[in-house]
C-alpha cells in the first residue's frame, strides 16, 4: 500500500541531486557547523590521543610519572621539563598526563555505570505498571535527597580497602583500570544515575502514547520490539546530551575527592591528586597548582561545549 | 543552556508542584503537608547513612597508630560500639529524636555543639555567595539582554560560559595564586565576618558558578520578554527604559530565576565544604570531611542530616514562593 507514494517521493524529493538524511546525519551537519562544539571536539580528541600516546610511547610521556629525581626538585619549566619537576623531582608533564587519562576513565566510566542504572530504572519505572513506578521513582526521590558530594565520600569510603573482585586492592584486574579508579567510577556513579533515570521515565512515558507506538502495537509488533525499534532510539538524543553533560561533573566530583584527599594516593596520580599535591607546595612551586588545575578547567570546558553543542543539534527546538 | 546549578552534582529535577486547579490558596495546609513529608524524608536519609556509616571498614578508634586491644575493647564498649547493629540503630534513633546526635569520637564534643559552633561561618558564607550570585548574575544578565549582541553581551556571556565550566575549588586556587600570592590584596585562609580582605576570595570563588548560571538563565528570559507586546506598549506611552527594565521587564522575567534559585542555594550551602577546606574555614563542611576521615559516625550523621534538611527546605521555599511571584498558581 505504501510503495505508490514511496516511488513518487523517491523520484521527486530525494533525487540524485539532493541525498537523503535521517535524523542523525541532520544533527551531525548542525553540530559540524557550531564552531565553538567543533573546536572543543577537536580539542578534546587530541587531547585523549595525547593521553593514550602518552601511556604507550616513551618519546611522548618523557619520564615514569612515578619516577623520583632528587637532583631536579622543584625545577620551572625548561625544554627537558616541559613543566618543570614537582617537590620530589618527578616530571610534571608526564604526571599531568597520567592524571588526565585517570580523569578521562573515571568521566566516561562513571557514565557507563549510570547508562546502565539510569536506563534500567527509567525505563522500569515508565513500562512495569503503577506499583514498580512508584516504588522505583520513590527510591530516586531518595537518592535525590542525599547531599550528592557527601554521599559519594562516604560510598568511596565504604568501597575502598575490600579484598572484592575487580575492585578490590591489589593489582589491577582489568588492565588499565586500577581498584581505585573503579571504585571512584561506582561511587560516583551510584550517585549520579538520578538524571538519567528520570529524563529516561519521562521520555518513555510521553513516547508510550505517541502515535507511532500506538501504530506500531496495533500492527502486532511485540513489546520487545516497540521498547527496543522504536522507544529506545527516540530516547537516546536527550540521554546523549545528558550524558555528555555528566562526564564533567564526574571529572569534577574526583577532583573535589582528590583535593581533599580521598581519591587515588600518591604515587598514582589523578588531576585532583596532583591539585592536592600541588596545593601543599605552592609556595614553591606553583607549577604543581597551575598545570593540573588549568587541565581541569579545560576538559570541562570542553565538555561542557561539546554538551551545548549536542543539545543544539539534536534537539534545534531548543535553540535560541 | 547547561543544566547545572550551584555546584550540584546532579542536574535539576522537574519541580514537583502539586497543583489543584480549583479551590482557595491553602498556603498553611501546603506547607504543613510539605513539612509532614520532610519526616519519612529526613527518616529514610538517617537510616541509609546510618548503615552506610556502619558498612564503612574499620572503626572510629582504628587509626594511624593501633590503640591497645584492652583499650579499643573498652573505648567501643564506652561508646556502645559492640552492642549489635540493630540495638545501635534503636538507640541512635531514641537519641535522634530527642536532639542528640552523640558525641565526636574525635573531639570528644557533643556532636550538636560542634555543628552549633560551625553553622554560622557556614551559613555566613553560603548567603553571602548566594547573595553575590543573585546580584552579579541579574546585572550581567540584564545587561547581556539589554545589549543583544552588542559589546556588554559578549563580556556577560564569555564571563557566563567560563564561569559555569570551571569548578568553585579551582577557581579559588587560581584567585589565590593570582590575588593573594602575587598581588596581596586578600588573606590566603580563614573567615571573618565583616572583614573583606578574608571574606573576598571565598565568597567569589563559591558564587561564580551560580552567578554565571542565573546570568545565563536571566539573559535568556529577559530577551523572551522583551520581545512581548506590553513591553511595546509601555515604550510606546513614553517611559523611560531604566522604567520599563525595572517595572515591566524584569519582574516577569524572574520567575525562572526564581526556579532555580532555591537549588542554587540549597548547592551553595553543601557545596561550600570544599571552599570551607580550601580556605581553611571552620565550618560544618570542614568538620564532615574531618570527620569522614575519622570514621566520626556522630559528626558524619549530623552534618548529612542537616544539608539534607537544608536542601529540602529550599526546594519547599521555592515551591512556596512561586504562589507569590505567579498569582496563577494555587496550592
Amino acid at each position: 500500500m505504501a510503495t505508490q507514494p514511496e516511488v513518487l517521493a523517491g523520484d521527486i524529493a530525494f533525487g540524485p541531486q539532493t541525498r537523503h538524511r535521517g535524523l542523525w546525519s541532520q544533527a551531525w551537519q548542525r553540530l559540524l557547523h557550531n564552531k565553538l562544539a567543533l573546536a572543543a571536539g577537536i580539542l578534546l580528541a587530541a587531547i585523549v590521543i595525547v593521553a593514550i600516546l602518552t601511556s604507550f610511547s616513551n618519546t611522548v610521556e618523557r619520564y615514569d610519572p612515578a619516577a623520583v629525581d632528587y637532583s631536579h626538585r622543584n625545577a620551572g619549566p625548561s625544554t627537558s621539563h616541559f613543566f618543570g619537576t614537582d617537590n620530589l623531582g618527578r616530571d610534571t608533564w608526564s604526571r599531568s598526563w597520567e592524571g588526565m587519562r585517570v580523569s578521562l576513565k573515571i568521566g566516561l566510566g562513571t557514565q557507563v555505570v549510570v547508562l546502565l542504572i539510569g536506563l534500567s530504572v527509567g525505563a522500569g519505572a515508565a513500562l512495569g505498571g503503577r506499583f514498580t513506578d512508584g516504588l522505583l521513582m520513590r527510591f530516586t526521590d531518595l537518592t535525590y535527597a542525599f547531599p550528592d558530594l557527601l554521599a559519594i565520600i562516604l560510598l568511596r569510603a565504604i568501597l575502598s580497602g575490600r579484598d572484592w573482585p575487580l575492585i578490590g586492592t591489589g593489582d589491577p584486574q582489568i588492565p588499565g583500570l586500577s581498584g581505585i579508579v573503579l571504585q571512584m567510577i561506582l561511587a560516583i556513579a551510584l550517585v549520579s544515575w538520578v538524571t538519567i533515570a528520570r529524563l529516561v521515565r519521562g521520555q518513555m512515558l510521553s513516547l508510550k502514547e505517541a502515535d507511532y507506538v500506538m501504530a506500531a502495537r496495533s500492527m502486532g509488533a511485540s513489546t520487545r520490539r516497540i521498547v527496543f525499534s522504536h522507544m529506545l532510539p527516540n530516547t537516546l538524543g536527550p540521554v546523549i546530551v545528558a550524558v555528555t553533560f555528566g562526564i564533567p561533573l564526574a571529572i569534577f566530583a574526583e577532583a573535589v575527592l582528590g583535593f581533599i584527599g580521598f581519591s587515588l594516593q600518591p604515587p598514582a596520580a589523578s588531576l585532583g591528586t596532583l591539585i592536592n599535591q600541588g596545593y601543599a607546595y605552592y609556595r614553591v612551586n606553583e607549577w604543581m597548582l597551575l598545570v593540573p588545575t588549568v587541565g581541569i578547567a579545560i576538559l570541562m570546558l570542553c565538555f561542557t561545549f561539546l554538551g551545548d553543542g549536542l543539545r543544539d543539534a539534536l534537539d534545534p527546538r531548543s535553540r535560541r | 543552556m547547561t543544566t547545572r546549578e550551584g555546584s550540584c552534582l546532579r542536574q535539576l529535577p522537574p519541580t514537583i508542584l502539586q497543583l489543584e486547579s480549583q479551590g482557595p490558596p491553602l498556603m498553611a495546609a501546603y506547607v504543613l503537608r510539605r513539612l509532614l513529608v520532610l519526616i519519612p524524608l529526613l527518616w529514610a536519609v538517617a537510616t541509609i547513612t546510618f548503615f552506610l556509616m556502619h558498612a564503612v571498614p574499620g572503626g572510629p578508634f582504628q587509626g594511624d597508630k593501633a590503640m591497645p586491644p584492652d583499650l579499643l575493647a573498652r573505648m567501643n564498649d564506652k561508646y556502645g560500639l559492640n552492642d549489635n547493629i540493630g540495638t545501635q540503630y534503636i538507640n541512635f534513633l531514641d537519641n535522634t529524636i530527642h536532639g542528640d546526635l552523640g558525641i565526636s569520637y574525635a573531639t570528644q564534643q557533643p556532636v550538636v555543639k560542634r555543628i552549633k559552633d560551625g553553622f554560622p561561618a557556614t551559613m555566613q558564607l553560603g548567603i553571602s555567595a548566594f547573595i553575590f550570585a543573585i546580584v552579579v548574575g541579574l546585572v550581567l544578565g540584564v545587561l547581556s539582554a539589554v545589549n543583544q549582541n552588542g559589546f556588554f553581551d559578549y563580556v556577560g556571556v564569555f564571563i557566563a560560559t567560563i564561569g559555569a565550566a570551571i569548578p568553585s575549588f579551582v577557581v579559588a586556587l587560581l584567585l589565590i595564586l593570582l590575588f593573594s600570592l602575587k598581588f596581596h590584596w586578600f588573606n590566603v585562609i580563614g573567615w571573618q565576618f565583616g572583614d573583606y580582605k578574608s571574606m573576598t576570595l571565598p565568597i567569589v570563588a563559591l558564587g561564580l558558578l551560580p552567578a554565571a548560571y542565573i546570568a545565563r538563565i536571566t539573559r535568556a528570559s529577559m530577551l523572551e520578554v522583551l520581545r512581548q507586546d506590553y513591553i511595546r506598549t509601555a515604550q510606546a506611552k513614553g517611559l523611560k527604559p531604566l522604567q520599563i527594565i525595572n517595572r515591566h521587564a524584569l519582574r516577569n522575567a524572574l520567575v525562572p530565576v526564581l526556579t532555580v534559585a532555591g537549588p542554587i542555594f540549597a548547592g551553595l550551602i553543601t557545596g561550600s565544604f570544599i571552599i570551607e577546606y580550601t580556605f581553611a574555614i571552620n565550618g560544618i563542611g570542614t568538620a564532615f570531611v574531618d570527620a569522614v576521615e575519622l570514621r566520626d559516625y556522630g559528626m558524619i550523621m549530623g552534618t548529612v542530616l542537616l544539608y539534607a534538611f537544608a536542601i529540602a527546605i529550599c526546594n519547599m521555599l521555592v515551591d512556596v514562593s512561586y504562589g507569590f511571584v505567579d498569582p496563577r498558581i494555587r496550592y
